[in-house]
């Protein structure tokens, strides 16, 4: 039955895939990627692996869905035709690669071990000892989040500091060159009274549901990362129903920009200070007397700092790109 | 705090990012951001001396010990690499201040230095990581702010060579991706270290091959070896002039790093060079990037895109020795690595002087120029001269170093062309000298000044490291000595 299941996922997301290539319409393509990211999401259900699903269902079919559809309102709705004359646009070489590419990736899963395998390395070297002994180092339940909070903590905050440096670079290369007094515009969505009641029932209630995803991450699936895109979705849904103007009053850029920056330096602190008690840079053994207590406190702060960078940066990023728009003169 | 100098390595510049934004004004963010890279310098001056006394550094972080947690590995064939980066960004970042003045609009100028230091904080962490994950994750930070810090330009072709750039990059960086994830799925390991130990086990199959691949492949995209360099000359020709200073000399350098690590101590050099043809590959590939970049940079009218060309062809160079798969070679290797930083270093800061001064560096418009910007040109002329390899230089070393490697490996054509890529340096750079100081000003020539100290005076710091790493060769000898001899040491 799985594998049934399997089969029809796999063959939905190569549909799709096709779908997006074929398809001219590029909102029609944002929402098939919405759909693909939506079907990825599943598909790491059924691998088990819920932390990555949610994930995935946060950002692949959520806010990149969104942010793309901000994009589209700048770019125009249609592809334009890639082979008239004069461009080269040679699809043959690039399909020869990506065929090459396939095989070798074919050629290469032919040696690997069964999917799930209690015999395959990546089950017996190093996940033993997450699987047998966090509970007792760390002691949270969900273990996925002691790997990537405290084993591997460095590796995070390398993310973190990578959605950081995405905000920097969309800070630097689009933010308005001068500050205009803000054009006062009607919301795209103003006539859609449904729209607008319904949603503004569920905004507290998004952010809410933020809030149990980032301090829940130690018991099920969640954390800072998906919590901060929760919550920054809250920010667009509002902006996109209530117009600019009206967000732009919860939202000051600069305090976002300094939370953003705050985040970080959480994270990042945490570790220092884990230094100055005479441990290594992010031990939180030594954050607390007791080694467990140290580590439930270094996983929660850390989590919130990225938390708080990634809710920040996605606003930043639409937000920034929402007021291009506007001043570019296309309210919609 | 000696036990953490390489952890404080990365993390000063990483959390100096977030700070700046704190601070907000242009000229506060400036000092800063150079201070931290002072201090950033300094620790990679004390842990290349901590190596060299007392051998490789391991630091786990979080103290989870590998390959549980990710371990900080710093020894002699990174050290020097860590001391070039953070070296070349103080330099660089003193002239920054006034080069950016006419080349980034000034509401822009917290988030340049924002940007650059999160760029070099993630060219250190790939450089001084242990773990094969951990490249990977630091690789996106540098990546992400070198596309940031290239789109910059004022010209508008910077936000298409950028885009250009990021597509390659982020081709390369899955393709990186992907080698990691066959290799973790093979060995149920991320820790270089133990990949080492354990590989061998499970090299004769399908799975590791694909993966060697994959990874090379990626980091053959991020080095631009020839023919997957085409990203790079627009990159490095449209971003702002003090940017491809500092990524033309650190970089490429770093992925380069990259091969030598995962070919010599990941996979091993047993099952890189016997189990694929990559010796021929790679001298072939090397030779041709020689040959067709530099006669390519000889017909440039913009000098930064004609020195972008022979940064392709340099890399070539550095591919070569690698091919030489010897001791020698490996070290002439690194040793070109260090030295072209320094010598692209200076040329591009040349070349950033006068662009401050005349918005451009295209030859057409220099008739001349160095009577009226002497400094500047004679900087530019002795690091073309290291760049050719001409004795007392940096440029003679590696180039003495590696065409022994040549015949130490009774390779004679290979040192024959080696040579022949050298007369072709003597072509394109001698076309700026001729330019530049016999011919006469014409009136197509800006009326220009000689730039201000504030870029001269780092331009010849790194002018007078050209001639004296070029005439005091013990330290750098001897460190990639160590470190060549180390990659081989398991072997023997």
């Amino acid at each position: 039955m799985e594998s049934f299941i399997h089969v029809i996922i796999l063959s939905m997301l190569v549909t799709t895939a096709i779908a997006i290539v074929k398809v001219k319409d590029l909102f029609a393509v944002t929402m098939l990627a919405g759909i693909y990211g939506l079907l990825s999401a599943s598909f790491f259900v059924l691998m088990d692996a819920h932390d990555v699903a949610f994930t995935e269902a946060a950002v692949g079919a959520g806010i990149s869905t969104l942010l793309i559809l901000t994009t589209l309102s700048m770019t125009g709705r249609f592809e334009k035709a890639a082979d008239t004359p004069g461009s080269n646009y040679k699809p043959a070489l690039a399909l020869a690669l990506v065929t090459l590419t396939g095989a070798l990736l074919i050629y290469g899963t032919q040696d690997m071990p069964v999917f799930g395998a209690a015999d395959a390395p990546v089950q017996t070297h190093v996940v033993p000892r997450y699987l047998n002994d966090s509970a007792a180092e760390i002691d949270i339940p969900n273990v996925v989040a002691s790997v990537l909070a405290s084993y591997r903590g460095y590796d995070t905050f390398g993310e973190v500091v990578v959605i950081f440096t995405a905000g920097i670079g969309v800070l630097a290369l689009i933010m308005s060159t001068a500050s205009k007094a803000p054009v006062a515009l009607r919301a795209s969505m103003e006539e859609h009274v449904v729209l607008r009641i319904v949603s503004k029932m569920l905004i507290p209630l998004i952010l809410i549901f933020g809030l149990y995803v980032q301090f829940h991450g130690e018991y099920g699936p969640g954390g800072g990362f998906q919590a901060g895109v929760i919550f920054a979705s809250a920010f667009f849904l509002y902006a996109m129903l209530f117009g600019l103007t009206a967000a732009r009053k919860v939202v000051n850029n600069t305090w976002v920009q300094a939370l953003a920056a705050l985040g970080v330096l959480l994270y990042g602190s945490v570790g220092l200070l884990a230094m100055i008690n005479g441990g290594n840079f992010l031990d939180y053994n030594f954050l607390a007397q007791d080694d467990v207590h140290g580590q439930h406190m270094g996983i929660l702060f850390v989590e919130l700092g990225v938390g708080i960078t990634v809710a920040s940066v996605m606003i930043i990023i639409f937000f920034t790109f929402s007021t291009r728009r506007q001043r570019d003169g296309d309210p919609d | 705090m000696i036990v953490h100098l390489s952890v404080l390595q990365v993390i000063i510049p990483l959390m100096a990012a977030p700070a700046c934004l704190l601070l907000r004004k242009r000229e506060l963010v400036w000092a800063f951001a150079t201070l931290a890279t002072f201090v950033t310098f300094a620790v990679s001056v004390l842990l290349l001396s901590q190596v060299m006394q007392s051998g490789a550094i391991s630091y786990d972080m979080g103290g989870w010990e590998a390959p549980w947690g990710i371990e900080y590995r710093i020894d002699m064939l990174n050290a020097p690499l860590l001391v070039l980066i953070s070296g070349i960004s103080a330099i660089a970042l003193l002239a920054a201040r006034t080069s950016i003045e006419n080349e980034i609009p000034e509401n822009r100028h917290s988030f340049f230095y924002i940007a650059w230091l999160l760029c070099m904080a993630g060219l250190l962490g790939i450089t001084a990581t242990g773990d094969a994950f951990n490249v990977f994750v630091f690789l996106e930070i540098s990546s992400l702010a070198t596309y940031t810090l290239i789109a910059l330009g004022k010209d508008r072709r910077a936000l298409w060579a950028s885009f250009q750039y990021l597509v390659a990059g982020t081709i390369g960086a899955t393709f990186i991706l992907i080698g990691i994830g066959l290799m973790y799925v093979m060995t149920g390991t991320l820790n270089m270290a133990d990949l080492a130990q354990r590989l061998p086990e499970v090299e004769n199959t399908k799975t590791v091959f694909t993966a060697f691949a994959f990874f090379i492949v990626g980091v053959c995209m991020k080095l631009a070896l020839f023919p997957l360099h085409l990203w790079l000359p627009n990159a490095y020709a449209f971003a702002p002039s003090i940017v491809t200073t500092f990524l033309a000399a650190t970089a490429t350098k770093v992925a380069v790093y990259v091969m030598i690590r995962f070919i010599f101590d990941v996979f091993g050099f047993e099952f890189s060079f016997t189990h694929f043809p990559l010796q021929e590959i790679l001298m072939t590939l090397g030779i041709a990037g020689i040959f067709v970049a530099s006669i390519v940079a000889i017909n440039q009218d913009n000098l930064k895109r004609m020195l972008a060309y022979s940064s392709v062809a340099q890399i070539g160079y550095l591919i070569l020795g690698i091919s030489f798969a010897s001791q020698t070679g490996i070290m002439a290797t690194l040793l070109h690595m260090l030295n072209h930083g320094l010598m692209k270093g200076a040329l591009f800061l040349a070349m950033a002087a006068v662009v401050y001064r005349m918005g451009v560096a295209n030859l057409s418009q220099m008739h001349g120029i160095a009577s009226r910007m002497p400094l500047t040109m004679a900087a530019f002329l002795i690091g073309g001269l290291s760049l050719i390899g001409v004795p007392l230089t940096v440029g003679f070393v590696s180039k003495w170093y590696l065409v022994s490697a040549a015949l130490e490996n009774g390779w004679w054509p290979v040192a024959a062309a080696i040579l022949l890529g050298s007369l072709l340096s003597v072509i394109y750079i001698w076309r700026v000298i001729e330019v530049a100081y016999f011919k006469s000003v014409s009136n197509n020539t800006p009326d220009v000044k000689e730039a201000p100290a504030s870029i001269l005076i780092p331009m010849w710091i790194l002018v007078l490291a050209n001639l004296y790493f070029g005439m005091d060769t013990s330290l750098t000898v001897s460190v990639t000595q160590m470190a060549a001899a180390d990659l081989f040491g398991g072997l023997l």
